[in-house]
């Protein structure tokens, strides 16, 4: 299924992507983009709701360590209903350290 | 201000470019770029080839402009790749004369020595396409991996307990219960095992890339197939092995690694790496062009006169270690995985070939040893050598250590086989090998001795004690393979046994045998399974044996709990008391005025052992005084050997003044009464001496 990535800038200055498809090294530049953008708008949160997101390759991953790093340690990243496939090659590569896992966004 | 030195200065069909660094080698990241540099001291010209990922011909091939190289190494910057989307790799020119150990092919498209990881072997066992004309090829790889606060833990070595396993074996039996059965991730899942068992360190055998499907075949006897299944034959040094790792299939082996390690260091455990740097997977003059042979055979091999291979390693080839190029990129890969993966340790395989020199003589002061072990970036990294070769050189307390350099101490694993199974003579022997064998390293300290009875190339524990003979049928080698002298001792029945009388026999030797590692001075090392009797049904040569020859069975933990309880309370004990942990030998003399002196011996009677060569027994007792050279205080231990077919009574040594002897171990004990909890040893009624039952031994804690 084409990847398509879709944010809205909250009101409390949260950033919200919702990530749909296969997220493999081709489109991972949307991905990226969206990134940048969440964070030229100093976004506090970073909110990726991964519910329809079927696949993340290598590629998909470089651009959440690129988050965290473009964002800053003081912005937490949640990553929200990831499917089973996604959810292992977050937590098998332990990237899950560094984000906040969730089913459902609830800010911490 | 915008990076001037970033932008492309040349053009080969519309791949922008510019003269490389030839530091570091291999493929890094750079604005707006990849450096690619690799060196040949004989190659008159080198082409890049990139692929994209997965496809049969290279996108492009770059020759590396003249302009390009300095000294031996090529260098160049490639501008506007997609490095998620890249695989490259590199073709030589340059003669072909295998009398002068030339072997160059420009047909054959080479792996980069320095890969930072490889596809082609992505996910275990899945048969490859041998049509590939560039079966192992190199990626880019990210150093982006975030170790938060981690570092390696620099546990002092007295206070290491190595578990040697296999990252398949360990959880790849259908029974481990893991998501990921047989890889990094799947170990990550069996943490809280560890944790249980007591181990503060795992001794991984081969993780760097290589070949299952080497020389793989059928088996004759079973019609299994046959594979390079342990991994003692490298395809590329830096890069973890793809098949080993959950996420391969995506790339992800570094991350899910290195995962591994973070989580193994916040449970207080280290990583020691099998490193088999005495020869790769490229076999002789018949084998395969992956790497090395088509980049620059005569430097990377050892070769006769007349230009074939030497075959040090009883594989093939072996690589030229004191070479001065091949030692750095040994060196350069230590420090790689200690810097870049966090490794604790290297074990180094067939070790002493590293200090044979480009003939095969041995050196007196080997140039690599010495680099490795002054070397700045691994000068906390625990070193340990195997040390003999498969050429006959046997250099067992006599390794060249430089202070750093440990050793498998092959002469404690054969004398406490020996002693297990009751030949006489042996209390001599024993007595060096538990006081961490201060006739073998005198200078070097017990911590130079790793202590093993079992470890992956022999019996398990289990089959230690069940067979008198090797039964490898199904190598598909008639037998021949694998060690005649085991020190074996079946119990009075070869294989499985429906006696009750032998199997608590050979429960109780797998105890002694466990006692006697874990109160042993120098470092103990325990093979994966031992604490649950594994068994390779009398195998004692499985590297190709993907089965449940090597799996271990997790069922086992149920079944066996009595003995790996047996273990883990050991580990706690040994762990509990600084008196088993000394850096410095032991003196049998009392210099800190305690009354007793550090190590006294014992036999039937107190301050009598018999040293004789019909003694089958052993006693002996530390004084908690001199723990640690004196600088702590411990509980006073006595521990007794019967390895006798008779029971035997011990006299018992007296205690100071307000001390008693209370109960450890005494594996003639039905269990549970057969070990006690640390710091709940019962008193013992008879404080004047012991009855030992046949074969059994007895710790007691005087405090």
């Amino acid at each position: 299924m084409a990847f398509s990535v879709t944010s809205k800038i909250l009101e409390d200055g949260t950033a919200e992507l919702s990530l749909v498809g296969e997220l493999d090294a081709s489109v991972a530049n949307e991905f990226k983009v969206a990134v940048e953008k969440a964070a030229a708008e100093k976004a506090k949160k970073l909110v990726l709701n991964m519910k329809d997101l079927e696949f993340m390759s290598s590629a998909g991953l470089r651009v959440l360590v690129f988050a965290k790093q473009k964002m800053g340690s003081d912005v937490d990243i949640y990553v929200i209903a990831a499917q089973e496939a996604v959810r292992d090659t977050i937590e098998m590569t332990g990237f899950h350290h560094s984000v906040i896992m969730q089913d459902e966004y609830s800010a911490i | 201000m915008e990076r001037v030195d970033a932008y492309p200065t040349h053009e080969y069909q519309g791949f922008k470019l510019r003269p490389g660094k030839p530091f570091p080698f291999g493929a890094t990241f750079v604005p707006g770029g990849v450096n690619f540099s690799i060196y040949s001291s004989h190659a008159t010209s080198c082409t890049l080839a990139l692929f994209n990922k997965g496809e049969a011909q290279p996108k492009i091939e770059i020759p590396f402009p003249d302009e390009f190289r300095i000294g031996d190494v090529f260098a160049m910057t490639v501008f506007g790749l997609d490095y998620e989307n890249i695989e490259y790799g590199y073709r030589m020119e340059g003669p072909f004369d295998p009398q002068q150990g030339h072997r160059f092919d420009p047909s054959k498209i080479l792996l980069d020595p320095y890969a930072k990881a490889i596809s082609g072997r992505d996910v275990w066992g899945k048969p490859p396409n041998w049509e590939n004309i560039f079966p192992h090829r190199s990626l880019l790889v990210f150093d982006d991996f975030d170790w938060d606060d981690d570092r390696p833990l620099e546990i002092p070595m007295e206070d290491l307990v190595i578990y040697e396993m296999h990252v398949r074996s360990f959880t790849r039996h259908p029974s481990s219960g893991v998501k990921f059965p047989g890889t990094f991730a799947g170990i990550r899942q069996k943490l809280p095992y560890l944790k249980e068992l007591g181990v503060n360190c795992i001794e991984l055998m081969p993780i760097y890339e290589f070949d299952e499907f080497e020389n793989s075949r059928t088996s004759p006897e079973t019609g299994e197939t046959l594979m390079n299944y342990w991994g003692y034959s490298t395809v590329g040094f830096f890069a973890p092995k793809s098949g080993l790792a959950a996420t391969g299939k995506l790339g992800m082996q570094v991350d899910e690694l290195k995962a591994l390690v973070k989580d193994l260091h916040r449970n207080g455990i280290e990583v020691f790496l099998d490193v088999v740097f005495n020869h790769t997977a490229e076999g002789n003059e018949n084998g395969p062009y992956i790497s090395f042979k088509g980049i620059d055979n005569k430097t990377y091999y050892m070769l006769t006169p007349e230009g074939y291979y030497f075959n040090f390693s009883g594989t093939g080839n072996t690589l030229n270690c004191n070479n001065p190029v091949v030692r750095n990129i040994v060196l350069d890969c230590l420090r790689y995985w200690a810097s870049e993966y966090h490794i604790d340790g290297f074990r180094f395989d067939l070790a002493s070939i590293l200090g044979r020199d480009p003939l095969g003589y041995p050196l007196s002061n080997p140039p690599l040893l010495e680099s490795l072990a002054f070397d700045p970036i691994l000068a906390k990294c625990k070193l340990i050598a195997e040390a003999w070769d498969a050429g006959g050189l046997y250099q067992v307390g006599s390794f060249p250590a430089y202070g750093r350099w440990a050793e498998w101490n092959g002469k404690y694993r054969d004398g406490l086989r020996r002693f297990l199974k009751g030949e006489p003579g042996l209390a001599g022997d024993i007595a060096q090998r538990l006081q961490g064998s201060p006739d073998l390293y005198a200078s070097r300290g017990p911590t130079a001795s790793i202590n093993f009875i079992t470890c992956h190339d022999g019996f398990t524990l289990y089959d230690l004690v069940s067979y008198n003979d090797k039964h490898n049928e199904a190598n598909g080698e008639g037998n021949r393979d694998g060690a005649n002298d085991n020190d074996s001792w079946n119990c009075g029945w070869e294989g499985p046994s429906t006696d009750p009388g032998i199997n608590s026999m050979r429960i109780r030797q797998m105890k002694n045998a466990a006692a006697m590692l874990l109160v042993s001075q120098g470092v103990p090392m325990i093979l994966m399974g031992d604490e649950v009797a594994r068994t390779q049904n009398g195998n004692n040569n499985t590297y190709c044996q993907d089965n449940s020859l090597n799996w271990l069975d997790w069922n086992l933990m149920n079944s066996q709990s009595e003995l790996f309880r047996f273990f883990k309370n050991c580990i706690k004990f040994r762990l509990a008391h600084p008196v088993f942990r000394n850096r410095w030998h032991l003196s049998n003399q009392d210099r800190i005025g305690s009354g007793y002196a550090d190590i006294s011996w014992h036999g039937t009677q107190a301050w009598n052992a018999d040293w004789s060569g019909s003694s089958r027994l052993l006693a002996f007792m530390l004084n908690g005084k001199h723990a640690r050279g004196g600088m702590v205080e411990d509980d006073d231990i006595y521990m007794a050997m019967n390895m006798h077919w008779d029971s035997q009574w011990f006299e018992l040594p007296r205690l100071p003044e307000g001390k008693n002897w209370h109960v450890f171990a005494n594996t003639s004990a039905p269990s549970p009464e057969d070990v006690w909890e640390t710091g709940h040893e019962p008193l013992l009624e008879n404080q004047n001496g012991i009855l030992l039952g046949d074969r059994s031994v007895v710790i007691l804690v005087g405090k």
